[in-house]
């Protein structure tokens, strides 16, 4: 009973929060929509190389994934990003966000991307971590590396940053931060967080990069996948000078963070000095990302600046004709999915449907408000997603059903029965909820795009499943097996014990309990109506009489014909 | 009254008094299941999937000038030109209409051109074309493909620790593919694109065919937990009792999870043709059929055929199939008459189940 005043409680939280952020704040009472839906903003996006040199199909390749990683950190869920070739030559890049994207996002995505050298200076893990005090007096910098860079405005910054959040993970010129002086900055993946000296190589100072197996000292290729880098003439005698004095350092100020984007893509550690200007990569490489640091390489050495072609409105390319048939089709299957269990479960059936119903207001209530706060938008394949989803929510409720069944089957009264099915019921359905959580925690973080959103679906209503079944079904459970209708087993409750075949039970000492009867009745609960007025053995007349003995058959129809109490007449 | 029908079939499958030899026929449910996997790569082969543009790429023509904004007449006039292409028609801005359709060759586009302006009653020249590239990158396919990789090891893991058998996470992983490959099989099969939708429409099934798996292996670990303590029943047999024990689960939840995708695919493929809605519905109905069908018949006969080879098992096997064969002997009941079922209180397990004498039968020839 308290653990479903906790749910009122929370559900009208939820609500609550919901309410007060319409009146107050810029929250609706219906989730935004995503761009096959609803429409949105298409940017038209022309990239320039600075030199005025062709741009190379790889560069807008490259491209497209700097503007997917801004757009996906920013929580702008389901952007399209294509390239277009116009006719005209040259190749385009669109962007369509969803619904009306604001100033910010709309800066994001049109600028250009930097790709930088710097040094470290420090890093530590990627989460919120204490501040540290700098050294007391400093002298002004010597070199880029120097410590005195460290000052206390810098390593607060770095404190406080947190690159867990995937809102630090968007890039940008304001992440790239000025060149003549010291940025945090974080990893790309959000794995480590760096403090980074000043700029001492440019994008422009590198030639040209490429992946391949290493060359070994023989002349032989091994087996180890590297990345090459050559720099130009300016490049060469820069980074002979910046290895030269990374060499001498400790660790990890050994390393030089290669900034692509205001985001960290690699930080080797010098081995020796390069003074031909041909560098070689290498590290835990595999084929793949070995080819997209040399790919990322290639498009720093060539960087790109976006001018805006177009920008203009869109409607959804789903008429909403689709939507609304949609909708009417899931409708339709919920009301059979209503009948169905209305005929299968009898009364219990009224449970799957309440407990469907509120599973249905968390998730409408968690997916605006996080629609509100995150920036999370409903696309056609979300709501297929949480279509789905009925069919795993209500297996929770047959999964625990059946088991309370089976219960029932070996003889146990109802309200045993629905103890003993929960405990059973309880880690079947945590153990494939967690497999489905694990799927969606796996496929958020490491997937992109529309796959991304399917995850954060999947994900919410795996979880609101297990919180309607914890708080919601079970609870209701326990309290309507106390009601005279369930507990008695009525023929329409779906939980009559009679015809679930249960068989009477032997609780020792001579007697035996029909089924679905309580054994021992407690101080409270309802008298036994089915044990004899002697106490002695009583056994229902409607049980197999090939379990009886013939001592025993006698004595039941004995009593059976004297018995005030028919059981069938409760 | 088909529920009372319906509970009394459970009651029976429960106690074991109907029970279908899923895993004793197992071979044959192989069979079928290899059938189906031929069939489907078959078809995977022959007809192939046929990406939508947003793998592919393809052809965008914009339409400026547009007094009716009404997105049909460009769909039946790219209908007319390219049958396989489902276009995407959306408004941009007030007056102009943006058309992207699968890969044309020039002919084609300029008669899709020519039958856009026809029918918006504009002039070809306000017809401009150029080609897209596909917004469903080789990164977005790469990375999901990670994703999935590292799940499909973090869910084996995690399986092999839950069940304390490895065999059972390899089973299950078995039945995922297996369901994984023939959904794709018929989708190809049936002919109609693959767009992302499907695509997640596929992830999902992998989710929802794990998910139906564990829930039948968690019967199958309960009743297979003490195997080896009991001398009466082989792990195949309570193995099979569990997949009869969960069978009106499997079936209601396959109901139940069916008939929202069945209603979406009903009003998806016949009223409102191509799209979204469609592929998705068509992917998950095709999924959770193959997905219920490969937990009840492929996932656990394949972890039962796994798991004999456990020298533990191997060995309890062959001593309750001896004792057996021993019994019948004095007994008289055939060893296929076993009758697997839960304990239930009062039930008569037969004159094998009554203890029996120690001493040798008497020497015949002897009248008692």
């Amino acid at each position: 009973m308290r653990t479903l005043v906790t749910l009122a409680v929370l559900v009208t939280a939820l609500l609550g929060t919901l309410l007060i952020g319409t009146r107050f704040s810029d929250a609706s009472l219906t989730p935004k929509l995503a761009l096959d839906l609803e429409g949105g903003t298409q940017v038209i996006l022309r990239p320039v190389a600075q030199d005025g040199e062709q741009v190379t199909a790889e560069a807008i390749a490259q491209a497209i994934d700097i503007i997917r990683q801004r757009v996906d950190a920013s929580g702008v869920a389901e952007a399209e990003i294509t390239s277009q070739g116009g006719s005209s030559g040259g190749t385009n890049i669109v962007v369509s966000l969803p619904g009306e994207p604001d100033q910010a996002t709309l800066d994001l995505v049109r600028e250009s991307a930097q790709m930088l050298f710097r040094p470290v200076l420090t890093y530590n893990t990627p989460g919120v971590t204490e501040p540290t005090t700098a050294i007391a007096d400093l002298a002004d910098p010597a070199d880029a590396s120097d410590l005195a860079w460290l000052t206390q405005d810098v390593l607060d910054t770095f404190a406080a940053l947190d690159c867990t959040d995937p809102a630090n993970l968007t890039g940008g010129s304001s992440a790239s931060g000025a060149q003549d002086a010291p940025i945090s900055a974080c990893d790309q993946q959000g794995a480590f967080k760096y403090v980074l000296g000043p700029v001492e190589i440019l994008g422009n100072d590198i030639d040209s990069a490429s992946s391949g197996l290493r060359v070994g000292p023989t002349g032989a290729l091994t087996n180890e996948w590297v990345t090459n880098i050559t720099f130009t003439s300016a490049g060469t005698s820069a980074f002979r000078d910046v290895t030269t004095r990374l060499l001498a350092l400790e660790s990890p100020r050994n390393q030089f963070a290669m900034v692509l984007d205001g985001l960290v893509i690699s930080a080797p550690a010098v081995n020796n000095v390069i003074s031909d200007g041909r560098a070689e990569i290498s590290g835990t490489f595999t084929r793949e990302s070995a080819a997209l640091l040399a790919q990322q390489l290639n498009f720093g050495a060539l960087p790109l600046t976006f001018e805006v072609q177009s920008e203009q409105q869109i409607s959804a390319t789903l008429g909403s004709e689709q939507l609304q048939k949609g909708l009417l089709a899931g409708l339709v299957g919920l009301i059979l999915v209503a009948l169905y269990s209305l005929v299968q479960y009898r009364a219990l059936g009224f449970v799957t449907i309440a407990s469907l119903v509120v599973a249905g207001v968390i998730t409408y209530g968690l997916i605006t408000l996080l629609s509100w706060t995150q920036g999370y938008r409903l696309s056609l394949p979300g709501v297929a997603g949480i279509i789905v989803a009925i069919g795993i929510t209500a297996d929770s409720f047959i999964v625990y059903f059946e088991r309370v069944r089976d219960e029932l089957r070996d003889g146990r009264s109802l309200p045993a029965a629905v103890e003993e099915g929960w405990r059973r019921a309880r880690r079947t359905i945590l153990a494939s909820d967690a497999v489905n959580f694990l799927a969606a925690i796996v496929l958020y973080f490491l997937a992109v795009g529309g796959v991304r959103g399917f995850a954060f679906t999947l994900g919410l209503t795996t979880l609101v499943d297990l919180v309607v079944v914890m708080l919601f079904t079970h609870p209701l459970l326990i309290v309507l097996a106390r009601t005279r209708f369930f507990g008695e087993g009525h023929r329409l409750s779906g939980l009559d014990p009679e015809a679930l075949g249960a068989r009477s039970r032997y609780v020792g000492r001579g007697k035996v309990v029909p089924a679905g009867s309580r054994a021992f009745p407690g101080p409270g609960g309802p008298p036994d109506e089915t044990s004899g007025d002697d106490g002695a053995p009583l056994v229902s007349d409607d049980a197999d009489p090939r379990r009886l003995t013939i001592a025993e058959r006698r004595a039941a129809q004995q009593r059976a014909s004297q018995a005030t109490v028919d059981r069938k007449d409760v | 009254m088909a529920a009372s029908r319906m509970s009394q079939w459970g009651n029976d499958l429960y106690t074991g008094r109907r029970s279908y030899a899923i895993v004793g026929h197992r071979r044959r449910w192989y069979t079928v299941s290899a059938a189906l996997l031929l069939v489907s790569v078959t078809l995977l082969l022959v007809r192939g999937l046929t990406p939508s543009i947003d793998f592919s790429g393809g052809a965008e023509f914009t339409l400026s000038g547009v007094s009716d904004t009404a997105q049909q007449p460009a769909v039946d006039a790219v209908a007319a030109i390219a049958p396989d292409s489902v276009p995407r028609v959306s408004v941009v801005g007030t007056s102009s209409l943006q058309v992207r359709t699968g890969t044309l060759d020039d002919a084609q586009v300029r008669a899709t051109a020519e039958a856009l302006a026809a029918a918006y009653g504009i002039p070809v020249a306000d017809v401009s074309s150029s080609f897209i590239g596909p917004n469903w990158g080789a990164d977005v396919t790469s990375k999901a493909l990670r994703g999935l990789v590292v799940f499909l090891v973090l869910v084996t893991i995690i399986m092999a620790v839950y069940f304390r058998a490895w065999r059972m996470a390899v089973a299950a992983l078995v039945a995922l593919l297996h369901d994984l490959v023939i959904t794709v099989g018929l989708y190809a099969g049936v002919g109609w694109e693959v767009s992302p939708a499907t695509v997640i429409g596929f992830l999902t099934i992998l989710g929802y065919s794990i998910y139906d798996t564990v829930v039948v292996f968690d019967k199958v670990r309960e009743n297979t937990a003490k195997v080896l303590e009991q001398k009466r029943y082989t792990n195949a047999e309570l193995s099979n009792l569990a997949v009869n024990q969960t069978l009106v689960r499997s079936i209601n939840t396959s109901v139940v999870a069916l008939l929202p995708v069945s209603g979406i695919l009903f009003i998806g493929a016949f009223l409102l043709g191509a799209g979204t809605l469609r592929d998705i519905a068509l992917a998950l109905f095709i999924g959770m059929i193959v997905g219920t069908f490969s937990s009840i018949y492929i996932a656990t006969p394949v972890a039962v055929t796994l798991r004999a080879r456990e020298p533990a098992i191997k060995a309890h096997t062959a001593m309750v199939l001896a004792a057996r064969t021993a019994d019948t002997g004095s007994a008289g009941i055939p060893v296929e008459h076993v009758r697997v079922g839960a304990n239930v209180p009062g039930v008569h397990l037969g004159a094998a189940a009554q203890p029996k004498r120690r001493k040798p039968p008497r020497p015949t020839g002897r009248k008692p």
